[in-house]
């Protein structure tokens, strides 16, 4: 890898300000962005470590019903200190890589790099998450915009992410064990005001909602009720792992699985 | 070159780095300590796991310059200065837990990492535990029952 200058702020508004260097990259835990370098697919001229940034990290739950992460929050952290106030999260992270990946690995290194297998994105847009930068706030629907590519500007910082609560939801991971990612993963979030699904793994487009999916279990939350469904139109990927029509059936199966874990 | 300073098996250290330099390299060429070991350089094989403040970490995987300030425990501390080995790697010696011993030093900074979270892990926990720690030799059994030896529990001894 080519050598690049080194900085590791302490404030939010550090780290935006050692972002305006020229070349500048924020890095997260690392565990996406260093082998990139290793290969030179990436050679950023300075890296802004964000995980001295205490206010980045943690997860917190406010009067409304939402649970706040930070940005620079690991999953370990986000397995454990979100287990009781949002469990299908929790667990999601829990099951993300290996356990040395999630001691480093963060939430907002996933979100940036939008990896088309990645878990959470999924979870981010199963739940209508808010992704908060440090100008501004996304919408999840607004924000993964194709496979490895999202709404955020070079030199953005995701500083946390802002769950809505459901009542009910759950992570359907089919795990492609060389990489440890989803091969196919589905997110089934159950809210006051309908149902959410959103499936990883399975698009060229990265990931995405499956909206007859919504609209079938906003009526009958239940298994049965995405068993008539046909596959979800789409660009799949197709892979030495799987074929696309593999992968659409996985997404039906997944969707029932997850349905059913959340007793429905 | 930036200097960095850690607590490592105890002892402060200090080794002169480039930013570029990833913690496995600081920690064998830099400080000579070799025991860790370098499998893939890509982050999937654990031959390089150490701790860093406490929790298990890929060595390839983290910037020296990131550990700066930090604790970190490497596989030269786990047995005893007289050199007997703690209860991990003699479990290890014991049931078979090796054969070439590339994998190990990060098979046994993973397995103490695990029992120290959950000291009695079912054989499916220790499993999913060792989900990023690759051997090419074992076939893993020898590991599981070497980890499962080490937190007290019995282990039925597979085929001869
Ligand atoms: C063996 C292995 C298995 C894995 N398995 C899975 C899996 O099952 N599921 C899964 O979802 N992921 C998996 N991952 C990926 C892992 O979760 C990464 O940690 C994650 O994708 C990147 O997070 P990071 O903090 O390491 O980011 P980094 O690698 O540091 O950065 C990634 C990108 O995000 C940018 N970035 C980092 N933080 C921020 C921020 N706060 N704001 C804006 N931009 C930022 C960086 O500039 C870079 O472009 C795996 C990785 C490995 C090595
Ligand atoms: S050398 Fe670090 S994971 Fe293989
Ligand atoms: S003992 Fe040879 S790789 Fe595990």
């Amino acid at each position: 890898m080519y050598n690049f200058e080194f900085s590791k702020p302490e404030t939010i508004q550090d780290a935006v300000e050692a972002m305006k260097s020229d070349g500048a990259q924020a890095l997260g835990g690392g565990q996406t962005l260093l082998p990139t370098m290793k290969q030179r697919l990436a050679s950023p001229e300075s890296l802004v470590s964000l995980c001295g940034v205490a206010e980045m990290v943690g997860v917190c739950e406010d009067d409304a019903g939402n649970l706040s992460v930070g940005g620079a929050t690991s999953h370990a952290q986000v397995a454990d200190q979100a287990a009781k106030s949002y469990p299908a999260l929790a667990a999601l992270a829990a099951n993300i890589g290996d356990p040395a990946v999630r001691n480093r690995g963060t939430i907002g290194g996933s979100l940036a790099n939008n990896d088309p297998a990645a878990c959470y994105p999924a979870a981010a847009l199963g739940s209508g998450a808010s992704i908060i930068t440090n100008t501004r706030e996304i919408a999840a629907d607004d924000y993964f915009t194709g496979m490895f590519e999202t709404a955020l500007a070079e030199d953005e910082i995701i500083t946390s992410v802002r769950f809505p609560v459901p009542q009910a939801a759950n992570y359907q991971k089919f795990d492609q064990p060389a990489s440890r990612f989803a091969l196919v993963g589905v997110f089934v979030a159950k809210y006051a005001d309908g149902v959410r699904v959103a499936v990883t793994g399975a698009s060229n487009g990265g990931v995405f909602r499956w909206s007859e999916a919504e609209a079938a279990l906003g009526g009958d939350f239940s298994a049965a009720a995405v068993s008539g469904l046909g596959a979800p139109s789409g660009d799949m990927i197709e892979d030495l792992h799987g074929s696309g029509a593999y992968r659409a059936h996985l997404v039906g199966v997944l969707t029932r699985r997850a349905v059913e874990a959340c007793g429905g | 070159m930036p200097n960095v300073t850690m607590t490592i098996n105890g002892r402060e250290m200090s080794t002169e780095v480039e930013n570029r330099t990833l913690l496995s390299t600081a920690l064998r060429e830099g400080l000579k300590l070799t025991g860790t070991h370098i499998g893939c350089d890509t982050s999937q094989c654990g031959a390089c796991v150490v701790h860093v403040d406490g929790v298990a970490v890929k060595s390839c995987s983290m910037l020296a310059v990131e550990a700066d300030g930090a604790t970190v425990d490497t596989i030269e501390g786990q047995a005893s200065p007289d050199g007997s080995l703690n209860v991990i790697q003699q479990a290890f010696q014991d049931h078979h837990g090796l054969q070439c011993g590339f994998c190990t030093p990060g098979m046994v900074m993973s397995a103490s990492a695990l029992l120290k979270e959950n000291p009695k892990p079912t054989e499916q926990e220790v499993r999913d535990y060792l989900e990023g720690n690759i051997c090419r030799c074992t076939g893993y059994q020898g590991i599981v029952n070497a980890i499962l030896a080490a937190s007290g529990q019995d282990v039925a001894i597979a085929a001869e």
